[in-house]
């Protein structure tokens, strides 16, 4: 109950800043930020739960991206549709990436995934009509509805996308599904012979997770109001979405998001104050140094500070 | 008692006048901020330090002259790296962090279309910098795109005279899929069927492509008599050493037309006589009659070797230095920094700088284009001051600017 | 695209110059991945660090192709030391296979990338030498010196790492360990010594190939990224622990490359090398040549 009055604190919150006269950058980052939180919490079902370690995240992304760029082209479709259809489009993607490595070993799935990415945007880069490797220049909408501008009511809907992410990560971990998807990680063998659906549990979480991660990517070609393939398919999406489970702990539903707000808030600083590049080496720096010396990330070092405290 | 009182006045009102010797005049407390992305690194480095140098030397120019309206100039440049993911980032924090006042666009089309829309809907004036019709779709009415063409027309008009003065009937394309290159090539595409040649290759490549052995083998095997390409630096230089290496073929007459960074002094250097025969695009050679540009040529020399940048500075550095003027002049006319008003200044007038007198259209690009069509001849290898020299880059069109008649066909052209 | 005989000869013979060098690249890869089971994503990051090597060395007037050789004893200690480390780490806790292993190396992977970026720039950086820039004329077909090169070079390599691995004791001992670490434990030799040794040899043939890779085509530091797919695809192909198979799954890769390149166009090829790769996952994991 607690779980859910915050999520709904939180998204009224968003509200009413949105409403507010609070400076437009902040919205420009605090929704890289939230989508940060999605990605994060969708990878982690997968990754940290079931331990199948997803690199092709960009590709996600980019399908999400490029599903909601074709539902607005050729429909003119509002926004909140064509995260729905991303969304479809991207679970169908993972539930088929699933089956495709089903009886293959961990690095397999991952290596497909990155295969993914280099697919999907030669695919792209072939189509003129989702612009080709050139890319689109988009206009917004003018109103932004009941906001003062688009761009503040994306980041509502971002807000909408992170809590609903959070709240099926903690659903994922808290019910059968998750205990079945601890025990593939522990030892996917001995989950069989004890009886577990492991082929039905992992192809839900590769569908739950690809569905969230592409209903992050939705959003993007309208926050840009331009969308190319290079930018889009770019793997340092891939490693963020890595690096911010890690960095909070895999095995809980908060630690993603520990992870996403840490990480996005520090890469944006950094990004705004110093370079770019150096922000790839703050995720880089950060993701190796937790996995090596605390690979239980945030929450397992307050857990460990917890119990030897008592 | 009195005597600390007394110590205290004393050093209350030394210090008084000291500090309003040492004050920040009035004028610099209130700027007018001007700010922008520059591709410093990447691709399109070398050009952009170089462009960026001379609007640095315009802001020096005006402030020491007391600023525009009284208030100094504060210029604000990022590096983008060539790299369309950065502007719109970069964009939103100079409108909302640094709040500046003017934007200028970064050099070249690829890192502006991102910022198009963007600027559209903020309402904000955008100088662009030697993009290629950026501004077709968004048609953002207040755009004013400092290069000197305006069409695929205006660029082409030379390439295509000297394919029609060669009797050339086939045409290879090859271009980058990009936003410049594919504008311009689209341009060329829809004006081959009036000119008589019909096309015997039309392949795009992505804008990663490092290895142009295969394109040009593919090329070849056609056995065209234009070959035109649209590239951008990364890609020219490729493409000019796959020709080298492969061989364009026997057939060939002409060979050129818009490719991006045979006009960057260092590129230029490193190429050396791998140049010579190309018919390429150019806006200056040196010995075309501009007025003010050779003082400012000295005096930009004299800072790029200090700054370790293209010594010569003859493709963009006067043009960037001529969207200063503009402003200037704008500002100066309309006595306020409100975009609007500066916009409608420039819709209406010709500005007078030193790449001669600029006049815009309804869509904001060139009314009076001046696209220079140039061949490369006798450019030996590393050797950097020969590029002073009007011979190393014969001028073929447009013909008020002509200093020589081409030589084909290309193999013919590579040993004139 | 019009279709013609020597357009498809000079396709395939500049596929098989090309797979020669992609099966060099892949040696690496097939001894530390196909060999040892170490998830080694970032064997394409170390190749594109031997790249700039021998480009920095070539600044003292050194040949890529000896400069390569230089740096090879440089990144065979590196290797060594960095798998006694890796093994301290990972391997000991029982993580390498799961998520920390690869998360681990993917983390490597973007360190390298952004040095790279950072100590030499974004811009795209090539070699001079005698043999790049011209080509072998054979009728109307023309074959580029350095392509040449490369592929000499590659035949080299791809002989001696297979000869070293059968012919001698410590060869056959990197073998063994992937398949029993126990039975080698018996006959007396220490298997972690021999996996250091073995991870040492994958790093240093990385700096001679990525020597090569210089030759090839001017070097930008991203370029690691579609080499994942390449290197991974030839090693899949091939088969995991089979040298021979490298050889010739960089062959396929090659002449697959060079054709969709010549007839789709350059717009295609980067999805060759992954397209190959998801369909050989799908239907045939182990390999034309695996064990």
């Amino acid at each position: 109950m607690r779980f859910w009055i915050s999520c709904a604190a939180l998204w009224i919150g968003s509200i009413f800043l949105a409403l507010s006269g609070a400076n437009n950058y902040l919205f420009f980052a605090g929704f890289v930020i939230l989508q940060s939180i999605v990605l994060a919490s969708a990878w982690n079902i997968l990754g940290g739960y079931a331990g199948y370690v997803n690199f092709g995240v960009p590709a996600f992304i980019g399908a999400g991206a490029y599903a909601a760029l074709a539902m607005h082209l050729a429909f003119a479709a509002p926004i909140l549709i064509q995260i729905a259809v991303a969304s479809l489009i991207t679970g169908l993607i993972g539930f088929l990436v699933g089956l495709l490595t089903v009886r293959l070993r961990g690095i397999f799935f991952s290596i497909a995934t990155v295969a993914l990415v280099f697919i999907f945007e030669t695919l792209v880069m072939n189509t003129p009509f989702l612009g080709g490797a050139t890319g689109m220049q988009l206009t917004r909408p003018e109103s932004g509805g009941l906001f003062p501008s688009y761009m503040r009511m994306l980041v509502v809907v971002m807000t909408g996308l992170a809590v609903l992410a959070v709240a099926t990560a903690r659903y994922v971990q808290e019910s059968h599904i998750g205990r079945g998807l601890r025990a593939v990680r522990d030892s996917e063998e001995a989950a069989e012979c004890s009886g577990v659906p492991t082929l039905k549990l992992k192809l839900l979480a590769c569908a739950l997770s690809g569905a969230l991660l592409g209903a992050a990517g939705a959003p993007l070609p309208m926050y840009l109001s331009y969308i190319e393939p290079a930018s889009t398919f770019n793997l340092l999406y891939a490693v963020s979405a890595l690096a911010m489970p890690i960095i909070g702990g895999m095995s809980h539903w908060i630690g993603p998001v520990i992870g996403a707000i840490l990480l996005a808030s520090l890469q944006q600083i950094v990004t705004v104050t110093i370079s770019s590049e150096l922000n790839v080496l703050v995720v880089g720096l950060l993701l190796v140094v937790f996995v090596v010396a605390a690979p239980e990330g945030i929450v397992g070092l307050v857990k460990r500070w917890k119990s030897s405290s008592k | 008692m009195d005597l600390s009182r007394r110590k205290l006045i004393g050093t209350a009102s030394s210090i008084t006048v000291a500090s309003s010797m040492f004050s920040v005049p009035a004028w610099a407390n209130n700027p007018i901020k001007i700010g922008m992305s520059m591709p410093q690194t990447g691709p399109l480095g070398a050009g952009g330090k170089a462009a960026l140098l001379a609007l640095k030397m315009w802001v020096e120019d005006v402030n020491s002259r007391g600023g525009l309206l009284g208030r100094k100039i504060e210029f604000t440049a990022y590096d983008d790296q060539g790299n369309p993911a950065n502007t719109p980032g970069i964009y939103s924090k100079l409108l909302d962090v640094d709040k500046v006042d003017l934007l200028i666009a970064p050099y070249a089309t690829v890192p502006t279309a991102p910022i198009m829309p963007l600027v559209k809907q903020r309402a904000k004036l955008l100088m662009g910098n030697f993009s290629f019709q950026v501004n077709a779709k968004v048609k953002h009415d207040m755009w004013f795109n400092n290069a000197p063409w305006n069409d695929a027309e205006g660029w082409f008009a030379g390439f295509l005279q000297a394919a029609k003065d060669s009797n050339a009937k086939t045409i290879a394309i090859t271009a980058s899929d990009q936003e410049f290159a594919q504008n311009l090539a689209n341009g060329v595409r829809s004006g081959l069927a009036r000119t008589g040649l019909s096309s015997v290759y039309d392949q795009n490549y992505p804008p990663t492509t490092k290895d142009f052995s295969s394109i040009v083998r593919a090329i070849r095997s056609t056995k065209p008599d234009v070959v035109f390409v649209a590239s951008y630096p990364g890609d020219s230089v490729g493409i000019v050493n796959a020709a080298h290496e492969i061989g364009l073929g026997p057939t060939v007459k002409i060979f050129g037309g818009g490719m991006v960074g045979l006009q960057f002094t260092p590129i230029m250097e490193s190429l050396g006589s791998k140049l010579n025969g190309i018919i390429n695009y150019n806006t200056y050679v040196p010995g075309m009659p501009l007025k003010g540009i050779d003082d400012f040529f000295k005096r930009y020399t004299a800072k790029a070797v200090a700054e370790k940048v293209d010594p010569l500075g003859y493709y963009l550095p006067p043009f960037n230095y001529a969207t200063g003027q503009m402003l200037e002049q704008a500002i100066n006319a309309t006595k306020s920094i409100d975009d609007k008003a500066i916009a409608a200044y420039l819709r209406s007038n010709t500005m007078d700088t030193i790449v001669g007198p600029v006049k815009f259209d309804a869509g904001g690009e060139r009314a009076n284009q001046r696209v220079i069509m140039a061949q490369f001849r006798g450019v030996k290898d590393k050797d950097l001051e020969q590029f002073r020299s009007p011979q190393r880059q014969v001028i073929i069109h447009p013909s008020a600017d002509k200093t020589g008649d081409m030589v084909y066909p290309y193999e013919k052209a590579r040993k004139a | 695209m019009a279709f013609s005989f020597d357009l498809l000869f000079e396709a395939l013979l500049f596929g098989i110059l090309l797979g020669g060098f992609y099966a060099a690249v892949s040696l690496g890869l097939s001894v530390s991945f196909g060999l040892l089971d170490i998830p080694n994503v970032a064997h394409p990051a170390v190749l594109l660090l031997g790249a700039y090597g021998a480009f920095s060395l070539g600044h003292y007037g050194i040949d890529p192709i000896m400069a390569g050789v230089l740096l090879m004893p440089v990144f065979f200690v590196a290797g060594a030391l960095f798998y006694k480390a890796y093994y301290l780490v990972f391997e000991r806790r029982g993580d390498a296979a799961a998520v920390n292993g690869l998360a681990f190396f993917f983390g490597v992977v973007f360190i390298i990338e952004v040095g790279l970026v950072l100590w030499y720039g974004v811009d795209q950086q090539s070699a001079t030498a005698p043999y790049i820039g011209g080509s072998l004329e054979l009728g109307e077909i023309r074959l580029p010196y350095r392509l040449l090169a490369a592929f000499s070079v590659a035949l080299v390599m791809a002989l001696a790492l297979s000869t070293y691995l059968s012919k001698t004791f410590y060869g056959r001992a990197i073998k063994a360990v992937g398949q029993d670490e126990g039975a080698l434990r018996l006959m007396g030799v220490d298997p972690v010594k021999v996996k250091q040794l073995a991870f040492g040899i994958a790093t240093g043939v990385n700096a001679l190939a990525g020597a090569v890779l210089l030759i090839l085509a001017p070097i930008e530091p991203t370029m690691d990224r579609i080499y994942i797919g390449r290197t991974f695809c030839v090693v899949v192909l091939a088969g995991l622990g089979s040298m021979s198979g490298t050889l010739a799954a960089g062959l396929i890769l090659g002449i697959a490359e060079s054709i969709v390149l010549m007839f789709l166009g350059a717009s295609w090829a980067p999805a060759v090398a992954f397209g190959l790769l998801m369909v050989m996952l799908g239907f045939r994991p182990q390999g034309l040549f695996g064990r």
